[in-house]
């Protein structure tokens, strides 16, 4: 009987919290495949209509494939870059004997707390004056800076939990330190390197503030900041936000359910007697 | 193939000595083992010798070339570790292909070497595998085809059969012999296991706290131990020690514990008080009294199959001996032991330096 209740309770817990996570989402994908009379009608309807009205709409007058291949290429060339650059700083944090690593270590996550608007004005400043404003350089400076630390802790705690005799064996069997790092190192930390690719996509995705500050002109304005510019003085136009908001989303829900396996696979798996 | 000379080497890591003044010699095509309780330094040497960790003092030749300054992959020396280290992202047949892939041999060259290989350690069926679908003594094989597939000058080793259940380690051991009968290369084993130490090599260095103790045969650390450290070290179970004094040199009479032994052995000590070293395999427990026997009281009897190890207590030493099967003892009891005078060995107490 404590069974059964302990075993209600635990799923209606579950139930109520995925129902609050998922509800803004399912609310504005329900809207966005509503008809434009739907989306206002009063009471409103529950069902939508499955119209792509919206969709269309969206594409055709607010130019929301123009915003995702702004984000497309942030993102991405954020992502990239990062990653390049904290696999190396990850592998020499985690294994290459450098003075004061903890404090490194320590300077790095420090770094990543600072408010963002606390640096606002400073990076701005720079970006003017480099003439990097509303480019997409401009952007991608700052989100690497921003995610760097994220990826190099995750990286560096990645490498470190990999059994030194590897990297030994590699050594010997006549690898020096890129290939043992590209052959040994990096197949086997697949899954932090997906994880912290994941994560700084959707960061650099995601991000608005320094979007909105930096990318003034519409050219090279990403998703986020292009949606919130969808309402004009007049108009607040419901049906194309939320159709805007899904295409945003549905990337990032497709990558990580693509790559959920590769994260929670254990690769290392008979590396070593276990 | 090459000779490995050590000359006055030394590791520190940080204030502490880990290995002090390393001088010896392992000849060409020889098996060699450093064989020592852990933390003695026996695996940093190995790893001074692979070039993964760096001589502090002193200096490591290959054939009369100095190595200190080269890279693992110049010094050309294969490793077998005792986790394995198998890549796990690859098969088998790409596992042991991986050194030659190193080298930009042709692949056709290397899938006939590994094709070989696999032949000779019975690993034909397993080439398409990853290590984790293999048992313990497999990874083992795999392990070893990776290193010998390149034909390296230096064969390392460290503990490599210490994670194996203890009948595939006597199966592998035979099979490391094998293997170095056939290749002929100069190999250096590490081990803690003094009887894997014993049966394998050619010659042992017998280490403790960083400094050799003794080098020489089986044979020789065996029956010959230069301290008091390598004969309770040597042998399974270890030697027995009883605190003696010398009564007279000529004929040699020593006092232990009021029995007086007469070995012939020649000996100039520098002190009275010495140790005196019995294998429990020469000592012989009966339940009757005969000449030149000492009564001791049994403590433990263990059967081992043929005979039994039977522990007793000699005046308030405890000390290990051995009966025969159909002895009519127990713990408990009063029975009688006795030995051979001359295989005993005479250790100066002071020093712990054979006499």
């Amino acid at each position: 009987m404590k069974r059964i209740c302990g075993n209600i309770s635990f799923s209606l817990t579950v139930i109520l919290i995925v129902f609050l996570s998922l509800l803004p989402f399912v609310w504005f994908l329900n809207t966005s495949l509503k008809t434009q009379l739907n989306v206002t009608a009063i009471p409103p309807t529950l069902l939508p209509s499955f119209s792509f009205h919206f969709y269309q709409s969206a594409i055709a007058n607010y130019g929301l494939l123009h915003y995702v291949k702004n984000s497309l290429i942030v993102a991405g060339s954020s992502t990239l870059i990062t990653l390049i650059i904290a696999i190396f700083a990850g592998y020499a944090l985690a294994r290459l004997k450098i003075k004061h690593k903890g404090l490194i270590m320590g300077g790095l996550l420090l770094v990543s707390m600072f408010p963002q608007i606390s640096i606002a004005g400073p990076v701005w400043k720079i970006l003017a004056s480099i003439g990097w404003l509303n480019t997409y350089q401009g952007l991608v400076l700052p989100y690497v800076t921003l995610t760097l630390p994220l990826g190099v802790w995750i990286l560096a705690s990645f490498f470190k939990e990999l059994p030194k005799e590897l990297e030994d064996a590699a050594k010997i069997d006549g690898c020096g330190h890129f290939q043992t790092l590209f052959k040994v190192i990096i197949p086997l930390a697949a899954p932090g390197v997906f994880t912290a690719a994941i994560l700084i996509f959707i960061y650099s995705w995601n991000e608005f503030f320094f979007a909105l500050l930096i990318m003034t002109k519409q050219k090279y304005q990403t998703l986020p900041v292009g949606i919130a510019l969808f309402q004009g003085q007049y108009t607040m136009p419901w049906g194309e936000i939320a159709a805007a908001s899904t295409v945003a989303t549905i990337p990032l829900v497709l990558l990580v359910f693509l790559f959920q396996k590769r994260i929670v696979r254990g690769l290392s798996a008979g590396a070593i007697k276990g | 193939m090459a000779e490995i000379r050590f000359e006055k080497v030394e590791k520190r890591f940080g204030d502490v000595v880990v290995v002090r003044e390393l001088d010896l010699t392992a000849h060409d095509g020889e098996f060699f083992t450093f064989v020592g309780p852990s933390g003695c330094g026996k695996s940093t040497i190995l790893n001074m010798i692979a070039g993964l960790e760096p001589v502090s003092k002193g200096r490591i030749f290959f054939d009369n070339a100095v190595v200190n300054d080269l890279t693992p992959k110049e010094r050309d020396v294969a490793m077998v570790f005792q986790s394995y280290a198998l890549y796990p992202h690859m098969t088998v047949h790409k596992n042991i292909a991986f050194p030659l892939k190193m080298k930009k041999i042709p692949d056709a060259t290397i899938d006939n070497e590994v094709r070989r290989i696999a032949e000779l350690l019975g690993l034909e069926d397993l080439l398409k595998r990853t290590p984790k679908e293999l048992s313990g003594g497999q990874r083992q094989r795999v392990a070893l085809g990776r290193a010998i597939i390149r034909r390296p000058r230096v064969f390392l080793m460290d503990e490599p059969l210490s994670n194996l259940d203890a009948r595939l380690r006597v199966e592998m051991r035979a099979e490391l012999k094998r293997l170095h009968h056939e290749l002929k290369i100069t190999t250096i084993y590490v081990t803690h296991d003094q009887s894997e130490a014993l049966s394998l090599s050619e010659r042992i260095a017998v280490l403790d706290k960083g400094e050799v103790q003794q080098c020489g045969t089986p044979r020789e650390v065996y029956s010959k131990p230069a301290n008091i450290f390598v004969g309770g070290f040597i042998g399974s179970p270890p030697m027995n020690f009883v605190h003696a004094t010398i009564r007279g040199l000529d004929p040699l009479r020593i006092d232990c514990q009021s029995f007086i032994i007469s070995p012939q052995h020649e000996i100039t000590p520098e002190h009275n008080s010495v140790t005196v070293g019995i294998r429990p395999e020469d000592i012989v427990v009966t339940d009757k009294k005969s000449e030149n026997c000492v009564e001791i009281a049994v403590s433990l009897v263990e059967p081992a199959g043929s005979f039994n190890w039977i522990d007793f207590v000699w005046g308030n030493i405890k000390m290990k001996g051995t009966g025969k099967l159909d002895i009519d003892i127990s713990a408990g009891d009063r029975a009688f032991i006795t030995f051979p005078p001359d295989k005993v060995t005479l250790f100066d107490t002071a020093s712990g330096m054979r006499l």
